[in-house]
């Protein structure tokens, strides 16, 4: 079975049929990424609050996830008798196939061969498109009607409030997101996400401005591009990320003191498993492209580009556990919080940021 | 190219579809779906027409943020079905007369559809076009050269139109 997987990428090869594989491979990886991510959910957040966490089923509880999928699987579709019967079933397909769409154009590693399994490097990544970076920004903006149409089609107040929450969350959110991503294309001057990620290889040979030198030590990272202008991108990028994926303190969308569970309240089985795997898949995703955009993606001081893919994970599992780390520490803010926060201080900081990026770009040509 | 025309074709059908779908159910939400999926296979036409930044463009601006807004008012107004008998027939525009001119201007567009489409036709197939589009680099600076002008009073007609919405809505009464 692995020959014939491995043969895929040999010489003669059919590559659509190895284009499929590779589409295959990324497709099971990021539903597999959601089960490991609610493992050590459950983890960490048991670890913060100085509990075990799930133990018994398998070694260290490592075989919960295969567990939950199982339960969900067995229960029963439970659908409102008011609610409407198509959009109900279709909401939960928009926010798991744009999820998994907007991986397409992520890469997350050089080429490699994989310790030398492969005879012929691969590129890990499906699509490596001139507008990549947008590409994710647009389908990341066709979510929000899973989440919006869900809400109205369950026909119930909590999911309708949520849904509609959600919808003016991610619109807010999405301006200092995309400003954030200008500040990137800036920088790279290009917006696919391989020629970003290139980029970044090497050192910055100078501090804040070319007139200082320091010897190699600072990677070419775009965080610490023009700083602190690089960081402050990230930081920003990194908090529209959160409340895009409406994850805690951002979580009003399934806020349950107020909204029972928000827009899947009245959704059960697999189709809540659907909006549960979505919510995952895109923190895997707005990690994986910040880790590209700001952290050097696979770049990584004295690592050769063909493990670079390792570097990546580690990078995608820090910003992963950070997401989890602010979940279990920051209460929830308040809705006028949440709404002041977007448009009175995160987007003026991100279109100045942005202006004094692009002066910097045009001053000294970095 | 076989694949270009069966994928021109998919697209074409979703962007026809959808939006034979806008207009020709009853229930607004459905309505705002259709649009989304016509706007979807526009988009994938853009992508045929070697302009992916167009197409991009068209999903984040219109699928993205306006139809997000229209599906908000039409939830938050909670229109209902529109069904034929709550019609209010006495109503003007249901008159015999306009809907006379109605069919009329209906006539006159589908013939200048017909017509515009007869000129396009010996410009060229799918792909034969320039990727000139596709270049943003080029884009942006055409837009901030050439068409500097229309840029800047499109910007001006959009903030007038912003202000006026936010008077509008801030005034306090009535």
């Amino acid at each position: 079975m692995l020959d014939f997987f491995f043969s895929l990428f040999r010489p003669p090869y059919n590559w659509w049929v190895a284009y499929a594989a590779i589409v295959g491979v990324i497709f099971m990886a990021l539903q597999i990424s959601a089960a490991v991510m609610v493992y050590f959910e459950r983890k960490v957040s048991a670890w913060m609050q100085q509990r075990y966490g799930p133990t018994l089923v398998g070694p260290s509880g490592t075989l919960q996830p295969i567990a939950d999928v199982v339960k969900l699987i067995f229960k029963e579709e439970l659908r409102p008798k008011q609610a409407d019967a198509l959009l109900f079933s279709l909401a939960p397909i928009i926010s798991v196939a744009t999820c998994l769409i907007a991986f397409a154009p992520v890469p997350f590693g050089g080429s490699t061969t994989f310790f030398g399994w492969l005879d012929e490097p691969v590129a890990l990544q499906i699509a490596n498109l001139d507008v990549g970076v947008l590409v994710v920004f647009a389908v990341a903006s066709v979510g929000v009607y899973g989440i919006v149409l869900a809400g109205w089609a369950s026909n119930s107040k909590y999911a309708l409030l949520g849904g509609l929450r959600s919808s003016a969350q991610m619109i807010s959110y999405e301006l200092a997101y995309g400003m954030a991503l200008a500040t990137v294309v800036l920088l790279a001057g290009s917006m696919s996400f391989r020629e970003i990620v290139d980029a970044q290889a090497g050192y910055f040979g100078y501090l804040v401005l070319p007139s200082i030198n320091i010897p190699d030590v600072i990677p070419r990272w775009n965080v610490f591009a023009m700083f602190p202008f690089g960081l402050i991108a990230f930081l920003l990028f990194f908090t529209a990320g959160v409340a895009e994926t409406n994850r805690a303190p951002f979580d009003f969308p399934e806020a349950e003191q107020e909204l029972v569970a928000g827009y899947h309240t009245e959704y059960s089985s697999m189709r809540f498993a659907m909006f549960f795997m979505a919510e995952y898949i895109n923190m895997v995703t707005v990690s994986a492209v910040a880790v590209n955009l700001f952290l050097g993606g696979w770049h990584f001081p004295l690592v050769p580009e063909g493990y670079g893919w390792i570097m990546f994970l580690v990078k995608l599992a820090a910003l992963l556990f950070f997401y989890l780390w602010l979940r279990w520490t920051l209460p929830r803010v308040r809705y006028d919080q949440l709404m002041t926060l977007g448009w009175k201080i995160l987007l003026p900081i991100a279109t100045l940021n942005l202006l004094a990026v692009a002066a910097g770009v045009i001053a000294f040509g970095l | 190219m076989a694949f270009d025309l069966i994928a021109f074709y998919v697209f074409a059908a979703i962007t026809v579809l959808g939006a034979l779908a806008v207009v020709g159910q009853r229930n607004p939400v459905y309505s705002v779906v259709a649009i989304v999926g016509s706007f979807c296979g526009l988009s994938g036409l853009y992508v045929l027409l070697e302009a992916p930044f167009v197409a991009v463009v068209q999903i984040i601006i219109y699928a993205g943020a306006i139809l997000v807004l229209f599906l908000f008012t039409v939830m938050l107004l909670n229109a209902t079905r529109e069904d034929g008998a709550e019609w209010d027939r006495s109503h003007p525009y249901y008159r015999p007369g306009p809907t006379r001119i109605g069919g009329v201007l209906a006539v006159v567009l589908f013939g200048q559809l017909l017509w515009a489409i007869s000129r396009i036709a010996d410009t060229g197939g799918i792909g034969e076009q320039q990727p000139a589009a596709s270049s943003v680099r080029l884009l942006g600076r055409v837009l901030f050269t050439d068409y500097m002008f229309a840029f800047e009073v499109t910007s001006i007609l959009i903030i007038a139109a912003m202000v006026g919405a936010v008077v509008l809505a801030g005034r306090k009464g009535n």
